[in-house]
């Protein structure tokens, strides 16, 4: 799960992490109470899970209230985009935080290191910029440290990575009790991502976070009701957001052939199997393990609300799912839906005989292969 | 010969009073997996499908001395202390089967299993079957045939697939392991690719990755450098976009890494056939089989 930028920084300052005074505002009104407040300058920054807001537009110096009107009042509503995400988000909160003078900009990453099945810190000179494009330009300035997560980061190692990045041992202490401070954060937060980028310092030596990122295991959310409140469901596809509550896992796409699956990796070779034979899947959905009628239903429906889709297709492997529980939820989601594209269906494993015989009786034709039944999904799309 | 289990597999299963852990007993025991105890704290004294139920796994260690595995079925806040609790008991082989285990427990159990001499397999995976001998975990048994091919799957049901089409083509297989979808899992492909090069029965390997980490990149590199036994490989994912999870918790392009390209690079590179859809899998194997 993403969170905001003002949401991150309310964590890290949990643990004590030092972060300049601001506020979330939604209008231009609330902008300008919150500059007021903390006093000028400052800074008016996009509140959006995109990178590259900075590039955007989204981040604006203000030294005076005429400015954080205009600024406020251009961010909010903006749409910011990047390659990655080239649809975008569009602006509904900005955070209004106090300017900082800035001597120098360092950036400071802890992750989990699947290879080495560790967490590991990412320290760099070069703060500021996306830490992928130094890693581009100049990887000898990323420090890279993989912690022991018996013991967890030690003073000694924080202060190591922090010689690496200043000279003044002042501010290398500093540094490294943020450091181990935003382990900790990373730690007890179940994050999968805890990012300071920039770390700087001010030139009377101060050390600040001035902005922050985390991203949370959505495995460790049911420990932290607070984080899992905190979910921006504005800024998610309506149907993922309803998914999720149901227990389906579904990724929007923008093809036009709709597919519910059970399990992951079925879902994606479903996909991909669409694309192979010149197709474009809707979604990834997964139904899961259980063949409950309610969850076929759902799935039918979040699948039935996008308008792209014009065929249905049902590819599911019966091991623990029985066949003929999914062939009777398919029924009953024809009888009481307005399913108004045609559904094709593959069912194979425990109880394809049943579930043959409950299709028939509904006039649905039922495919044994993913290939036969992939490539009639495409042709009534296409004629659809 | 198989890898990880087979008939003197001796199973303890952690969670068996509970819906999914009775359930598969009951699965486990039609296809002939010996089962010698079950535990869930608090319940000893009762039986399910007529296995002892013991309240720790070291009492039911002690009380079953034979046993030499344990499979996982408990919800995942208690996952990756049920695992500890096994390799702290003496079991070698530890197969977690919950998915939706925290990252950060898996940090604390990964060095915690290593120091005990265990092999945990998953969390999040169907776990191990070695067809006609013993099966540890949540597959359809009947699917399966016993035969020469060794699977290795971070998948469930797609791992079904390709199983139920080699063995529609005659290609038996000697064990099939479900490593698991989450990011940090006890066993990966290396350990897998390197229990089938090994075991004479084993003649041809599969290998079907997914999106995410680089772990069939790094099993491209000890295929090149170890396998001489022919593997062939499918990489599910290819269309899935950038940032997103894709239902398991490690199947995610993050950074721009892990796409699917990458991977299937990286083992054609190393001499690997990567088969574009899940039923070439047979005849590409049947062909390098006869290379």
């Amino acid at each position: 799960m993403n969170v905001h930028e003002y949401q991150a920084k309310a964590i890290f300052a949990r643990f004590g992490i030092p972060i300049p005074p601001g506020n979330v505002a939604e209008t231009v009104d609330e902008a300008k109470t919150i500059a007021e407040e903390i006093g000028l300058p400052v800074m008016v920054k996009a509140q959006v899970h995109i990178g590259g807001r900075g590039k955007a537009g989204g981040v604006k110096f203000c030294p005076d209230i005429a400015s954080v009107e205009t600024h406020a009042a251009n961010i909010l509503g903006m749409r910011i985009s990047n390659q990655q995400n080239p649809k975008g988000q569009i602006v509904q909160k900005i955070l209004v935080t106090e300017a900082k003078d800035i001597a120098s900009e360092a950036y400071l990453g802890i992750t989990i290191d699947r290879k080495t099945q560790r967490p590991v810190i990412l320290a760099s000179s070069e703060g500021g910029v996306e830490i992928e494009e130094v890693a581009k330009t100049h990887p000898e300035k990323i420090f890279k440290h993989t912690v022991d997560p018996r013991y967890g980061l030690q003073a000694y190692e924080a202060r190591q990575i922090m010689f690496n990045l200043y000279d003044d041992a002042k501010i290398v202490n500093k540094a490294a009790g943020i450091l181990l401070k935003l382990y900790q954060a990373f730690t007890s937060s179940d994050a999968s991502l805890a990012e300071i980028n920039p770390l700087i310092t001010t030139p009377d030596k101060e050390v600040w976070a001035i902005d922050a990122k985390v991203n949370i295991d959505d495995n460790g959310l049911y420990r932290h009701a607070d984080i899992a409140e905190m979910r921006d469901t504005d800024l998610e596809e309506p149907a993922e957001t309803l998914a999720r509550s149901k227990g389906l896992s579904y990724v929007k796409l923008d093809g036009n052939v709709g597919c519910i699956v059970n399990g992951a990796g079925l879902a994606m070779a479903t996909m991909d199997l669409i694309k192979h034979f010149g197709a474009e899947p809707a979604n990834f959905l997964d139904i899961g393990g259980s063949s409950n009628p309610e969850k076929v239903t759902t799935a039918m429906q979040i699948i039935l609300d996008d308008p792209n889709v014009k065929a249905i297709l049902f590819n599911i492997f019966g091991g623990i799912t029985r066949c003929d529980d999914v062939a009777n939820g398919i029924v009953t989601a024809l009888k009481n839906m307005d399913v108004h594209v045609p559904v094709v269906v593959r069912l194979t494993g425990t109880n394809e005989d049943l579930a043959k015989e409950i299709l028939a009786e509904a006039n649905l034709p039922m495919f044994t292969t993913m290939n036969e039944v992939v490539q009639h999904a495409i042709e009534l799309a296409n004629a659809n | 010969m198989s890898i990880f289990v087979n008939q003197d597999t001796k199973l303890i299963v952690q969670g068996i009073t509970g819906r999914d852990g009775s359930f598969h007993t009951k699965g486990m025991l039609e296809y002939g997996t010996t089962i010698v105890a079950g535990v869930t704290p608090g319940k000893a004294g009762q039986e399910v499908e007529g296995v002892p139920v013991y309240n720790t796994v070291a009492d039911a260690v002690a009380a079953h001395p034979e046993a030499n595995a344990s499979i996982i079925y408990v919800p995942p806040p208690f996952a990756a202390d049920a695992i500890m609790e096994a390799a702290d008991a003496g079991l070698k082989l530890i197969v977690c089967i919950t998915e939706g285990v925290p990252a950060v427990d898996m940090l604390k159990v990964a060095p915690f299993v290593k120091e005990k001499g265990a092999r945990l397999i998953g969390p999040n995976c169907p776990g191990v079957i070695s067809p006609g001998k013993a099966k540890v975990g949540i597959m359809p048994g009947q699917i399966h045939a016993e035969g020469n091919v060794g699977l290795v799957s971070r998948s469930g049901t797609l791992t079904y697939q390709v199983v139920h089409e080699l063995t529609a083509a005659g290609m038996g297989q000697t064990t099939c392991v479900g490593i698991g979808g989450d990011p940090i899992i006890g066993t990966k492909f290396i350990d897998c690719l390197e229990g089938f090069q090994n075991d004479p029965e084993t003649e041809a390997i599969v290998m079907i990755g997914e999106i995410g980490g680089t772990d069939e990149e790094d099993a491209a590199e000890y295929i090149k450098e170890h396998v001489t036994k022919p593997v062939v490989s499918f990489i599910a994912g290819q269309t899935a976009p950038p940032g997103k999870r894709m239902g398991h918790a490690g199947a995610i392009i993050s950074g721009g890494k892990g796409t699917a390209a990458d991977k299937i690079k990286a083992l054609n590179a190393a001499g690997v056939p990567v088969a574009k859809t899940p039923s070439e899998i047979p005849d590409l194997l049947k062909k390098a089989m006869n290379n």
